[in-house]
């Protein structure tokens, strides 16, 4: 009947980010099932897309995704539902297919920050946050399409701090640029320096508000 | 390997959609990578060159100091996650990296490295780990901590040797290290399956302390935790709904959202404790965010009281326009709900439901507010008049088959029993000219419930004929048969009297246009010609959205007393007496098409060494007399079956149903499987109609039925277990089979699942059979009898990912492992 073909492409490798995220009595120690990390805030996805929903940098730490189509497909319906939102002052929030969705838009580029339905809001908020100071921060206030692309490695390094595996490493916009920027002080390029001076100020100004 | 392939152009274009990555081929990106070999390094120009297929050349790049290009190595190493044997060719490089003085090094490698390792690499590494955990600086240690928490679903056993190590982590001044120590810490707890659950709640005081804490996001997580505990108290509940109540109005949309979201949930089991949030929730009723906005509609109408409803319903009226259907439906849901509760408010809200009727929207959003109109007019009597006329109203223009169908069923039950059903008459009769033929059938039926109810003229004159060709022609007589007809409960599967009237009645629905009531059609329909067997869904049958059976109610299940009744039935005939026991019976396959001269069905009789198919057949015309039926069966494509013996049918009269058998061998204990052509065979005589009898003369005729299969279902006894987990663990693990499948794309998990359940013939246990809406993954849970006596196990888990694929995990544990096997080998054949 050709019904079920055996495939035998599903490797089984981190898998992190179940939906549904809890699951209580039904688990046998079976895969696909991450319900282990149900106690742990887990995101799914880190986006970075230009004004017209394309991409300039993304993450996907689920496999909720599995092709590079279902991600494309994925980006452009949250694209197109939260295009026409106030996202500039505070970062807004939505939900899409069971999940969970914090964005934020600056002059022609859109952050987004994606989590499961059960996870804290604000956490999804903090990781925005913190993507989104870093980022303010490499690009030194030049927070545009052509300076993100211009500085694609330092953004890319950036998610790489943030969160690995879909688990979050740092919040903290200053430290998370900090950690991508050591990298670059080897470099003998003026922008590492700048920058680096930049964030201590920063710093004093955040220790100074709090 | 999600991001754009790199590559940087110094030029700068001044052009407005200037991108320097625009236009990369792959080719150009090879080319680019030989710049890894040239021994003059511009580490700039290549850290941001990347592809997948420069793997080999990228480990070149470990030879350069620079940090920057380091770090991007380091970074594609990961998107390019290499297989074994390549991973060699990078791992010294990385462990020497893990020990460098360089914090950043080792942070980054020991991630890289625990990301890409294997069992036996992490045993070599797992030294380094264990020092890193305990490493001064918390970027290593934290980067050692998640990588366990990685590395914890594939090599457990390692991981949870760390724990004095990670013990000491959670001891850590930075906070982060202290984080990720304790959800290393908690995993590898939940993984030895320790339960940490006590009755009493210990926690309650500390989640009540953290309500006070600075962080918003600690307090939130406090608030939702106190609001899931199971059996909360209202009191417990009090100070959580406190600090939600005070998060609704304030500036951020993310904290406003996250209250709103868990207040609704609170409100869905108690409503009471957050009615003093009442009033911040109406002003959310505007907020420009309208996952906001319907959260806190739908909360307002779980909580609402009587003398806010009218308020309400103008609010929202104004909302629903702008709002998309999967809002809409909850918001209808939550007015059925509230409609339920105060039923003297159903005029308000009966109104609002046929307003938003009327408006655009798809078909599961008509389908709420139409289920919501019928459950209030079920449950409130003084609404029912008014919402059967918005009903009426609605099916004059509605483009769903299904609903039009649904809402004439309801409308035929109803309608007569109110004041004046008359007014209901004219919008059925109207679907009986204008609509296609599923529709006009239903409303033909629908005025026919009302003909045989109403005294009213006006409506007899349209059903009359419709009546007498029901009956004999005496009313007072029909009236009975008419009333337990229509209104009865039946005993015969919906699915096979909806075909065989639908046709009948469109021939009616012709006649009553023609206004030929003078000349009747000459057969009356039959309820008894209806076959009263169940007829099995095709594995592969794809349902029409909108002619879904739901609704109908299904068939009821073949009572269990059946496979006695066969038992019986099997054992007194001589020729199989010898078969020994009955295994199992199959649900009676059709070999025929409803409606046709001969109606033929077959159940498929399993014993250990033999098969007897069961032909059920029935003579439709009553101008025939059947004799000496035979079905041939051809066994030809069959190979391990071979027949032993038929038992013919001696005499077939009109409309008595009657068996034939044919008996086959089969090699023993094996679940042989195989395709059946079939051939009805039998002698023809007249019958004269007058007299009923029949004339001596016959003449031999075949009839040509419909294949069927014996398939590896026939050979598993749907048998329940009552509690699947404990009957999992006392099977021995050691026949356990696993494997995975990719069932390619599908409608839904549900269509997944059920074609799996179907194709195995096993039973679904605690109800797992059940996928809910939405879900994105489902385990199910299968229990049955293989032939042989060997109980059989099954696990079967579902993925199904945004393009609709869907993958499964097959798990089997059995009393026998190659029972184990074969239900392996039937999945991987269906």
């Amino acid at each position: 009947m050709g019904l079920l073909e055996e495939t035998g492409t599903n490797k089984e490798i981190n898998k992190i980010g179940s939906s549904p995220p809890s699951c209580e009595h039904k688990c046998y120690g079976c895969r696909p099932c991450e319900a282990i990390q149900e106690a742990c805030p887990t995101i799914k996805n880190i986006l970075l897309l230009d004004s017209e929903g394309k991409r300039v940098a993304v993450k996907y730490y689920s496999d909720e995704w599995p092709t590079n189509s279902a991600k494309l497909a994925f980006e452009k319906s949250i694209f197109t539902k939260t295009q026409k939102t106030n996202a500039r002052t505070e970062a807004e929030i939505t939900m899409l297919e069971n999940n969970i969705i914090v964005y934020k838009f600056v002059q022609d580029l859109h952050f987004f920050v994606t989590g499961g339905d059960d996870e804290n809001e604000l956490i999804l908020a903090t990781v925005l946050q913190g993507f989104f100071d870093a980022v303010t921060l490499l690009l030194r206030n030049n927070v545009e399409q052509r300076e993100a692309l211009e500085n694609l490695d330092l953004i890319l390094l950036c998610l790489d701090e943030i969160v690995d595996g879909g688990i979050v490493l740092e919040t903290d916009g200053s430290i998370i640029a900090g950690k991508v920027a050591t990298h670059n002080m080897d470099d003998g390029a003026p922008l590492s320096e700048q920058l680096l001076y930049e964030i201590r100020i920063f710093l004093a100004f955040s220790a100074v508000e709090s | 390997m999600a991001q754009p392939l790199v590559k940087k152009d110094d030029d700068r274009d001044e052009e407005a959609d200037y991108s320097p990555f625009l236009g990369i081929e792959k080719g150009a990106v090879l080319q680019e990578a030989r710049v890894f070999n040239d021994p003059q390094l511009d580490a700039r120009r290549c850290s941001q060159v990347e592809a997948t297929e420069v793997f080999f050349a990228v480990t070149k790049l470990f030879q350069s100091r620079d940090i920057g290009l380091r770090r991007m190595v380091y970074l594609m190493i990961k998107e390019i996650s290499p297989s074994a044997d390549e991973v060699i060719i990078v791992t010294s490089s990385l462990m020497k990296d893990m020990n460098s003085r360089t914090d950043m090094y080792r942070a980054n490698a020991i991630r890289v490295l625990c990301r890409i390792t294997d069992g036996t690499l992490l045993t070599q590494i797992e030294r380094y780990l264990k020092q890193a955990i305990v490493d001064k600086n918390p970027v290593v240690a934290s980067a050692a901590l998640v990588s366990g928490i990685h590395l914890l679903q594939t090599n457990p056993e390692i991981v949870k040797r760390w724990s004095n190590e990670v013990q000491e982590a959670v001891q850590s001044r930075a906070a982060l290290v202290q984080f990720h120590a304790l959800a290393l810490l908690h995993q590898v707890i939940r993984e030895s399956g320790v339960n940490s659950q006590t009755g009493d709640r210990p926690f309650y005081d500390y989640l009540e302390g953290c309500l006070r804490h600075k962080a918003e996001m600690v307090i939130f997580e406090a608030a939702k935790a106190i609001t899931e505990l199971s059996n909360v108290s209202t009191r417990e509940l009090t100070p959580a709904i406190t600090v939600l109540q005070l998060f609704l109005s304030s500036s951020k949309p993310v904290l406003r959202f996250a209250a709103v979201r868990t207040l609704n949930k609170v409100a869905m089991t108690h409503p009471m404790a957050v009615t003093n949030c009442n009033i911040d929730m109406e002003s959310l009723i505007s907020d420009q965010n309208r996952s906001i906005a319907t959260l806190a509609i739908t909360t307002l109408l779980k909580t609402g009281n009587e003398s806010s409803v009218d308020r309400l319903m103008k609010q929202i009226t104004n909302f629903m326009s702008d709002i998309a259907d999967e809002f809409k439906i909850v918001v209808v849901e939550a007015i059925r709900s509230l409609c339920l509760k105060f039923p003297l408010k159903y005029r308000s809200l009966m109104n609002f439901l046929s307003s938003i009727l009327r408006e655009e929207g798809g078909f599961e959003y008509k389908k709420a507010i139409v289920d919501s109109i019928v459950i209030l007019i079920r449950d409130i009597p003084d609404a029912k008049e008014s919402g059967l006329l918005h009903l009426c109203e609605f099916i004059e223009d509605c483009e769903f088959t299904y609903l039009s169908t649904q809402i004439l069923h309801f409308l035929g039950n109803e309608g007569p029993k109110t004041s004046d059903p008359s007014k209901y008459i004219r919008y059925i009769y109207n679907r009986v000219i204008l609509e296609n033929a599923t529709v006009r059938a239903s409303a033909v039926s629908t005025l026919a419930k009302f003909g045989a109810v109403v005294d009213s003229l006006k409506v007899r004159d349209r059903a009359t004929l419709y009546l007498n060709t029901l009956g004999d022609g005496s009313v007072s007589e029909t009236d009975k048969y008419v009333k337990e007809f229509l209104f009865g409960s039946l005993d015969i599967p919906l699915t096979n009297i909806e075909t065989s009237l639908k046709n009948y009645l469109e021939a009616m629905v012709s006649f009553v246009l023609l206004e030929q009531a003078q000349n009747p059609t000459e057969e009356p329909f039959d309820i008894s010609s209806v076959p009263k067997d169940v007829k099995s869904q095709p594995l592969a049958e794809k349902k029409a959205p909108g002619k879904k059976q739901t609704g109908l109610g299904a068939p009821p299940p073949a009572p269990t007393s059946a496979a006695d009744a066969y038992e019986r039935l099997l054992s007194a005939i001589p020729e199989f007496a010898s078969f020994g026991k009955l295994f199992k019976s199959s649900a009676p396959v059709e070999l025929t098409e409803a409606e046709t001269e001969y109606a033929v069905n077959v159940v498929k009789h399993i014993f250990d060494r033999h098969v007897v198919f069961q032909c059920n057949c029935t003579n439709t015309i009553p101008e025939q007399l059947l004799e000496n039926v035979t079905v041939i069966v051809d066994a030809s494509e069959a190979e391990e079956f071979s027949e032993v013996g038929t038992k013919p049918i001696k005499s077939l009269p009109y409309d008595t149903p009657a068996q034939t058998f044919v008996a086959f061998e089969k090699p023993e204990g094996v679940p042989a499987v195989g395709k059946f052509s079939n051939m009805l065979r039998f002698t023809v005589k007249e019958v004269d109609p007058s007299t009923g009898e029949a004339e001596d003369d016959g003449v031999e005729d075949e009839y040509q039925l419909e294949d069927f299969e014996v398939a590896a279902a026939d050979y598993i006894l749907k048998v329940g277990v009552s509690n699947f987990k404990n009957a999992w663990e006392s099977m021995d693990p050691g026949t356990e089979r696993i494997d995975e499948y990719g069932l390619g794309p599908r409608e839904s998990l549900t269509e997944a699942v059920n074609a799996v359940i179907n194709l195995l013939g096993m039973q679904p246990c605690e109800g797992t059979e059940v996928v809910p809406n939405n879900s994105r993954s489902h385990t199910c849970l299968l229990s049955g009898v293989y032939i042989g006596n060997v109980k059989v196990l099954v696990r079967l888990s579902f993925g199904i990912d945004g393009t609709k694929e869907v993958a499964m995990k097959l798990a089997v544990r059995s009393e026998d492992e190659n029972v184990s096997d074969a239900i392996h080998e039937i999945v991987a054949s269906g």
